[in-house]
């Protein structure tokens, strides 16, 4: 009888499963994953294009680790009365605590359902496939993913085009000085950006603007953001709050289920959020097992996102309020980073974009000052030639 | 075979500081700890092949700068994932304000 079930077998859930183990827990674990493929890291899906599948762990660890691992099969419910759940191959198995890993699911607009759209390694595939044998791609969305693959695409030698609602690329995610940048190293890569257009209809080969122009492609790919897989959640009767709602356990509102990674939505600080992070499901997998093995600690990771376009690495760290103030730290040349405070003058986020790793070291410095809640004068903060990290003994 | 080389000056590598050292077409890295330990590892991240010179050094820890994977470069162990395999570490002495290490 399996006693930990897990359902889904992302970054979020295999990392559980083995983190599970790692901190001591000898019973039955069982994962469960929807896709038939041995779980795989998603970055590199959008990143490289997919163009070689990395595993996050070899079949063999699972065996070793004596994880039972059940690829391409569904949940189709969950029965928290009893404790049980019913798999699509019609076997229906108890648990004793479950962990709900589901993820996201690309969003598609009505209308845009012709569209490629990224999310699988079969996806990243037909993307993949596309971008190679096609000479021109639409991209509808200015996001990670709309402009990771912009790269792909150019550097494929395509011709792209970006279709973006917002005045800038970027809006949801980092400040203008960083959206600036990235976007102007796509357009001297000679990527086409049609902003603050509104898309009406799309097909797999069409953009239909609400001004009725019409652009021509051969493909046309949205990366229009993610939808939280909460439908099994909300059957089962659970508290949805934009993903399904956790506690500072990651326990939801059913005592015997917990919820981790791009699926749910939690707690950070003073502010609910959900964040579709692949750091964040590595982290919060760690935090909701010691929390199922009755070992809860206080989630004070801060959230980290990376992108790579071209040779340019770009870095998050914690949340930027995109209507408050940013500063800018001085750095190399052909680089950029910038931070916020908040009204206290705690430093809450920064961001950092250059070639390769150059920035790095910096970013981290800020994460862990951020981690730390240090309280930093502004100049010191922008000043290139102040050392950092020697401030961070002081926190 | 290995070998005990002269990779830098120990007033090189900062307090809590990372330098890459390459030999023979191998390439390493060197950190130095809180403590003035000097440890010697692999300079690729067991994870992509990514080098550590730019990785953040907390003691005497490395993350690797793009995947956030940690290691204990006393050990070599992986401390957090994504990384699933252990760094190979390699013996260290300082001699005469030198750092050698056997590679």
């Amino acid at each position: 009888m399996a006693t930990i079930v897990i359902i889904g077998a992302g970054e979020c859930g295999v990392r559980a499963a083995f983190a599970l183990r790692e901190q001591g827990y000898a019973e039955a674990i069982t994962l469960i994953g929807g896709e038939a493929s041995l779980p795989y890291e998603r970055p590199p899906l959008s990143k490289q294009g997919g163009r070689e599948i990395k595993l996050i762990r070899q079949r063999q660890a699972y065996k070793d680790a004596d994880i039972d691992l059940r690829l391409g099969l569904t949940v189709d419910a969950i029965h928290p009365d009893v404790r049980s759940l019913d798999l699509s191959s019609g076997e229906t198995i108890q648990y004793k605590q479950l962990l709900l890993a589901t993820g996201a699911e690309a969003r598609l607009f009505p209308t845009m359902e012709g569209c490629l759209t990224l999310r699988t390694d079969a996806d990243a595939k037909a993307i993949l496939e596309s971008i190679d044998k096609a000479s021109r791609i639409g991209i509808i969305g200015g996001g990670f993913i709309g402009l990771e693959l912009a790269a792909v695409a150019r550097d494929a030698g395509a011709e792209v085009t970006v279709f973006e609602s917002g005045l800038r690329v970027l809006a949801r995610a980092v400040p203008a000085e960083i959206a600036e940048f990235v976007q102007a190293r796509h357009k001297l890569e000679g990527v086409q950006f049609r902003t603050n257009c509104d898309v009406k209809s799309a097909t797999d080969t069409t953009v239909t603007l609400s001004d009725n122009r019409v652009f021509d492609f051969d493909t046309v790919i949205a990366g229009v953001g993610s939808i939280p897989n909460t439908t099994l959640a909300q059957m089962a009767g659970l508290t949805l709050d934009n993903g399904i709602l956790v506690d500072e356990n990651f326990g939801t509102s059913d005592a015997d289920i917990y919820a981790a990674g791009d699926c749910c939505s939690f707690k950070w600080r003073d502010q609910r959020v959900r964040l579709e992070s692949w750091k964040a499901a590595q982290d919060q997998a760690a935090h909701v097992c010691a929390s199922m093995l009755g070992e809860p600690s206080v989630y004070n990771k801060v959230p980290w996102f990376w992108s790579d376009q071209y040779d340019l690495t770009l870095q998050v760290t914690g949340l930027f309020d995109q209507k408050a103030v940013v500063h800018r730290r001085a750095t190399i040349d052909g680089a950029c980073l910038v931070f916020q405070c908040d009204r206290q003058g705690v430093l809450q986020a920064a961001a950092a974009v250059g070639i390769g790793h150059t920035m790095s070291k910096e970013v981290r410095v800020f994460e862990k000052l951020i981690e730390r809640q240090a309280k930093i004068e502004l100049n010191i903060l922008s000043d290139a030639t102040q050392n950092l990290k020697r401030l961070l003994k002081n926190y | 075979m290995a070998e005990w080389v002269d990779a830098c000056a120990a007033s090189n590598v900062d307090e809590e500081d990372v330098i890459r050292f390459d030999h023979q077409a191998r390439t390493f890295i060197i950190v130095r700890d809180h403590e003035d330990n000097y440890y010697c590892t692999d300079g690729l991240c067991s994870h992509e092949d990514v080098h550590l010179v730019d990785g953040f050094v907390v003691e005497s820890t490395i993350e690797c700068p793009k995947h956030s994977s940690i290691f204990d470069v006393s050990t070599g162990e992986v401390e957090t994932p994504p990384a699933c395999e252990d760094l190979t570490t390699y013996p260290t002495k300082v001699e005469d304000g030198r750092v050698y290490v056997e590679v």
